[in-house]
């Protein structure tokens, strides 16, 4: 039995795909090079500016909670959370406290063991609120002054708060995979972690077991600083250890000390204390008196819904049923993302073989999206055309290695000026007599030839003398004769061949 | 509601304002605040317990803009007010993050 | 035949029928200004040259024939806490001191478009925040009718440069009176608009759910016209009400048939100068030989409304002031340790002590473990004061009241003793946390020659209604005509 059970919630920041500010007009765009140059006096929060919100924002964000299953607020309101940084130029964020606009959900991720049925993590709630801007520290520790820069500043934020029910660091990794795949999927952001649209604090205590089977919860420390699933893997793996360190020499439960704050050091792979920005954490909410509360009526959460794509667990499910395929394929595909399942579906509607046309498109697809670097959404080859090529294959027209002959070629032909066609397949295979020789005939002919060579006779001693594949090369120079053959045929007509003598 | 204010907590909420105060003003404010504070205890008089609290003066909701970008100001403008700059970042004391 | 002292209204006649052009007119006010500002102290920045160029605009258009603005020519002077492009917004504090807007308020917008010439910034409290104007980091403004005497606040430079003939219009903030109090202690018409009427996008904030900008202006007509210029609805402020605005000018002089007037006497205490008392009845006679009713009416709350106000107020002011810290503009200590004594050390010196007294009650109001005994419960009582005028206004027009217990009091009357002042605002910071219009007129003179203001208020959206109300009083009596004798 562990002498400890890691328990840690998730506080995720995802910054939203809208095209202007949360507050203001100025363009919501990742631009560190030119900084203060997306800004205006609503988001420099200069004197006399008023903050009114951005429609598509709070789209975006009721989108988002019902797709976490979270319930929407018939009415919700927008407060100030009091603190003072230099990124912060209002040092008040407009943020929600005690009605934000979504609540109760819940998002299922794989569980650790392979085929345990899934784990579900609550949410226990998402909100809507401004982004700060970024301070650039001087690293040459010769105590410079601090630089800031206030493009950031104003951009729309969800921040979606998780139940501390995970229970590994693998578990916390998922839930974040899990996460940025339906945001994505729900085109709500890009989630580029390194880029900062989307931010993750971990909150971690661990659960003591004692002898008499109960558990004693240890002090909460608040993670930061991490910039990849990674890391927070990394992180979280690392405070479990130095949390059941500290806990065997100070012995403090949790509500012993007050919550501490650390931050992540990717390059030294530890966490070291950090003082929390919100310090003694009095916060002074009140309710923002520049914005007016919004309120949301079922009908308008019904429209929206309505409106909403498959989500990528339920199409993973439909996927591994309508085309039998196994849980590992259709996650492969789905974390794709929503345009390359579409090219499977039609790929596999196709050539009617579930199973073949995840292989190709998991395989030399994506192989060859990757080396030719195609923007997302393109593809080497129509999906209609990969599905006749297939379909070929699937009837045994075709041998799978004239297929993936016929395949290069395709690929060859393909540009964006002449797209290649479906009837093109069948040119091709023609064109090259790739077609399965089926009439047994020239082949038994073949096979004789090939058999009455002395040179065959080394490999006929030693296929009778036991060595099943002896007779391979015959296979080859047979195929080399009868272009087309389909090499199982002609293995099983030598064998058959070579057991009547 | 506490109808007086002490010095220790006037120290406190200066800190939480980030007001450096005098010791006259430190002293001056605890008198005076602490008359302002006994002054409105007299709301205690009042039974609001099913009252709905009023934030704002005017009964507006759902009020958006939309999503469309407005040209923001040059960063010459976004600096002008500037204490301390380099022409391309506002700068500050050094940040101390790390204990 | 002299320039200065006249209305707005009289100014643009006498411009439009060419008596006059937009130049000499700016000239003759800036020479009352040079003249007599130097005792009223009514500007913190007067723009000459600026003033004289937008005159030689609308002269300039009215030549060429082109469409003019509904203020053409006339000079205003802007409250200074009011943003405006080319000229200081200093809010009456060295932590602005050498703040320039990069953009104009809604209402400076509104200005600009009705061709008006934008003379100055009028003294004023530190950030709108007090009652004498003596909050000024700059200087005190002087009463025109004594200049022994507070013309009143926050608004108190706009009142004294209108009421000393040195413009014929000017902007105010009001927040829990600022706008009527100071037209009452300088015997000219101000009004605060229905909360919303007004945009506040450029308006520095003090308390953002109180705040109002209006006009202040020898009568009523001048006020209607000025309050037309800026009303409306603007998107940029999600608390502007979008609704369009009324005529108020075309209206103004239709009477009221069977107007009913409600008066709280239970809150005429004995804190009631009596002279105010006396004209504020005596008003009332008028108004009764005019046709109109006079009722009694109660406002259970009114009472409580000093106490709920002084913990909204500062509670919103403490956090929209938290910005000025001298991280991206504003005034920066000069020696500080290291960030935080920066913040602390630029706010401890940036800061007059009202504005800090404010900040702190507002710090503690909000701060952990007492936000519910103190700005919860402060928000509750304003739902009662709310209810209270709603139940009223059922029963009557409009409410009339004194604008202040006393008239003009002495500079230094109150200095170190601040609840004293806050609780004169006791008629006029109600109608701020009930977000209803109110506005002053001049009702009288005390026996030292202090005007008396006389307040009318009504139900959200009422500014038409009371407008011709006051009107009706004005037209039966001289007082906005009178003017005090400066040279
Ligand atoms: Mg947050
Ligand atoms: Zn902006």
């Amino acid at each position: 039995m562990a002498d400890y059970t890691i328990v840690v919630g998730l506080e995720v920041h995802v910054q939203l795909q809208t095209a202007s500010k949360l507050f203001c007009g100025c363009a919501n765009r990742f631009n560190p090079d030119h900084p203060n140059t997306q800004t205006c006096p609503v988001c420099l929060g200069l004197p006399g500016s008023l903050p009114v919100m951005n429609r598509k924002a709070f789209e975006l964000s009721v989108k988002t909670a019902l797709a976490l299953n979270c319930t929407i607020a018939g009415f919700t309101k927008w407060d100030r959370k009091q603190y003072y940084y230099p990124d912060l130029p209002k040092n008040y964020q407009i943020s929600q406290y005690d009605l934000p606009f979504s609540y109760d959900g819940w998002l299922d991720i794989a569980a650790d063991e392979a085929d345990a049925p899934a784990r579900r993590i609550g949410i226990i709630r998402a909100h809507l609120e401004e982004d700060a801007g970024k301070n650039i520290h001087d690293e040459t520790g010769r105590g410079n002054d601090s630089q800031v820069d206030l493009n950031r500043t104003g951009t729309p934020l969800l921040e979606i708060v998780s139940q501390p029910d995970l229970r590994s660091a693998a578990e916390a990794r998922r839930y974040l995979e899990e996460l940025r795949l339906l945001l994505t999927y729900l085109d709500v952001s890009d989630c580029n972690m390194q880029e900062g649209s989307l931010r993750c604090d971990a909150n971690v205590n661990l659960h003591v077991y004692t002898p008499d089977g109960k558990h004693i919860p240890t002090p909460i420390t608040e993670v930061k600083n991490m910039n990849s699933f990674r890391n927070v893997e990394l992180a979280i793996e690392y405070e479990a250890k130095r949390q059941y360190e500290e806990f065997q020499r100070t012995k403090h439960r949790l509500g012993d000390v007050p919550k501490s704050t650390r931050g992540w050091d990717a390059n030294r792979e530890l966490t070291y204390p950090l003082r929390s920005k919100e310090e003694a954490a009095d916060y002074r909410y009140l309710p923002d008196p520049d914005l007016v509360p919004v309120t949301v009526t079922d009908e308008q959460v019904e429209e929206i819904k309505a409106e909403l794509c498959e989500f990528p667990a339920d199409r993973r499910e439909r996927l591994q049923a309508a085309y039998i395929l196994s849980a590992y394929d259709a996650s492969v595909i789905i974390s794709q993302g929503i345009s390359f399942a579409d090219y499977f579906e039609a790929v596999a509607k196709t050539c009617g073989d579930g199973k073949m046309a995840a292989n190709w498109v998991t395989q030399d697809v994506l192989r060859e999206i990757k080396e030719r670097q195609l923007p997302e959404g393109s593809y080497p080859l129509p999906a209609e055309v990969l599905g006749t090529l297939l379909a070929q294959i699937h009837a045994n027209v075709i041998t799978t290695k004239s297929g993936r002959d016929v395949f290069q070629i395709l690929l060859d032909e393909q540009s964006d000026a002449s797209p290649v066609t479906p009837d093109r397949v069948m040119q091709i295979i023609d064109d090259n007599g790739l077609k399965v020789v089926n009439d047994t005939g020239q082949l038994t002919a073949a096979i004789d030839e090939v058999l009455g060579r002395g040179s065959s006779q080394q490999a006929v001693d030693a296929f009778r003398g036991g060595k099943e594949n002896a007779i391979g090369p015959l296979i080859g120079q047979v195929m080399k004769q009868v272009k087309g053959a389909d090499p199982k045929q002609v293995r099983e007509m030598i064998v058959q061949r070579l057991k009547e003598e | 509601m506490a109808d007086h204010i002490t010095r220790h907590e006037v120290l406190k909420v200066a800190h939480l304002a980030r007001l450096k105060l005098t010791p006259e003003e430190v002293e001056q404010f605890t008198a005076q605040l602490s008359d302002v504070l006994s002054y409105v205890t007299r709301l205690d008089e009042l039974d609001t317990e099913d009252v709905e609290p009023m934030a704002h003066a005017v009964e507006l909701t759902n009020v958006f803009r939309e999503d469309e970008i407005r040209p923001s100001i040059p960063i010459g403008d976004a600096l002008a007010n500037s204490p301390k700059t380099d022409g391309r970042f506002f700068l500050v004391p050094q940040i101390l993050d790390a204990e | 035949m002299s320039i200065a002292g006249l209305s707005a209204v009289e100014l643009l006649a006498k411009m439009q029928s060419g008596d006059v052009s937009a130049v000499e007119v700016t000239a003759a006010h800036l020479d009352v200004i040079a003249r007599r500002d130097p005792a009223v102290h009514a500007f913190l920045h007067v723009d000459r040259d600026g003033a004289l160029v937008q005159a030689e605009a609308v002269d300039r258009k009215r030549k060429a024939g082109e469409a003019l603005g509904s203020l053409a020519g006339v000079p205003v002077a802007i409250k200074d806490v009011i943003c405006t492009v080319g000229q200081p917004t200093t809010c009456g504090s060295k932590m602005l001191k050498d703040y320039r807007s990069p953009f104009d308020a809604f209402v400076i917008e509104r200005l600009r478009q009705a061709d008006a010439v934008l003379v100055g910034k009028a003294n004023l409290d530190e950030f709108a925040m007090g009652s004498s104007t003596e909050n000024s980091a700059y200087q005190p403004t002087c009463n025109p009718w004594d200049l022994k005497k507070t013309p009143g606040g926050s608004s108190g430079g706009s009142a004294a440069a209108v009421a000393a003939g040195m413009v014929p219009l000017a902007l105010g903030t009001d927040t829990g009176g600022s706008i009527r109090q100071p037209a009452g202690f300088c015997g000219i018409v101000g009004m605060k608009p229905t909360y919303g009427r007004v945009s506040r996008y450029g308006l520095v904030a003090f308390a953002s759910s109180l705040d109002q900008i209006g006009p202040m202006a020898h009568d009523t007509r001048d006020a209607a016209l000025l309050l037309e210029a800026i009303a409306g609805h603007d998107h940029r402020d999600a608390t502007s009400i979008p609704q369009p605005v009324p005529s108020y000018t075309q209206t103004l002089d239709e009477p009221l048939k069977d107007l009913t007037i409600g008066v709280p006497y239970e809150h005429f205490g004995d804190g009631l100068d009596p002279e105010v008392a006396h004209a504020v009845n005596a008003a009332l006679d008028v108004y009764q030989q005019l046709g109109a009713k006079v009722v009694e009416i109660s406002l259970p709350h009114l009472g409580y409304s000093v106490a709920a106000y002084y913990l909204i107020a500062p509670s919103e002011a403490s956090s929209n002031l938290a910005r000025y810290d001298g991280v991206h503009y504003g005034r920066r200590a000069k020696d500080f340790s290291d960030l935080i004594d920066m913040y602390a050390t630029s706010r401890g010196e940036g800061f007059g002590s009202e504005v800090k007294r404010r900040i702190m009650l507002g710090t503690y109001a909000l701060s952990a473990g007492y936000y519910d005994a103190y700005y919860l419960k402060a928000l509750k009582v304003r739902r009662l004061i709310r209810e209270d005028f709603d139940k009223a206004f059922a029963e009557v027009d409009v409410i009339a009241s004194p604008v202040s217990p006393t008239p003009a009091f002495n500079i230094g009357e109150f200095v170190n003793d601040p609840l004293a002042m806050y609780l004169a605002d006791i008629f006029t910071l109600s109608g701020n946390l009930a977000g209803i219009p109110g506005m002053s007129v001049p009702a009288g003179f005390s026996t030292y020659g202090l005007p008396i203001g006389l307040q009318l208020q009504g139900p959200p959206l009422s500014e038409e209604r009371l407008l011709r109300a006051a009107r009706m009083f004005e037209r039966e009596t001289d007082w906005h005509r009178q003017r005090p004798s400066l040279d």
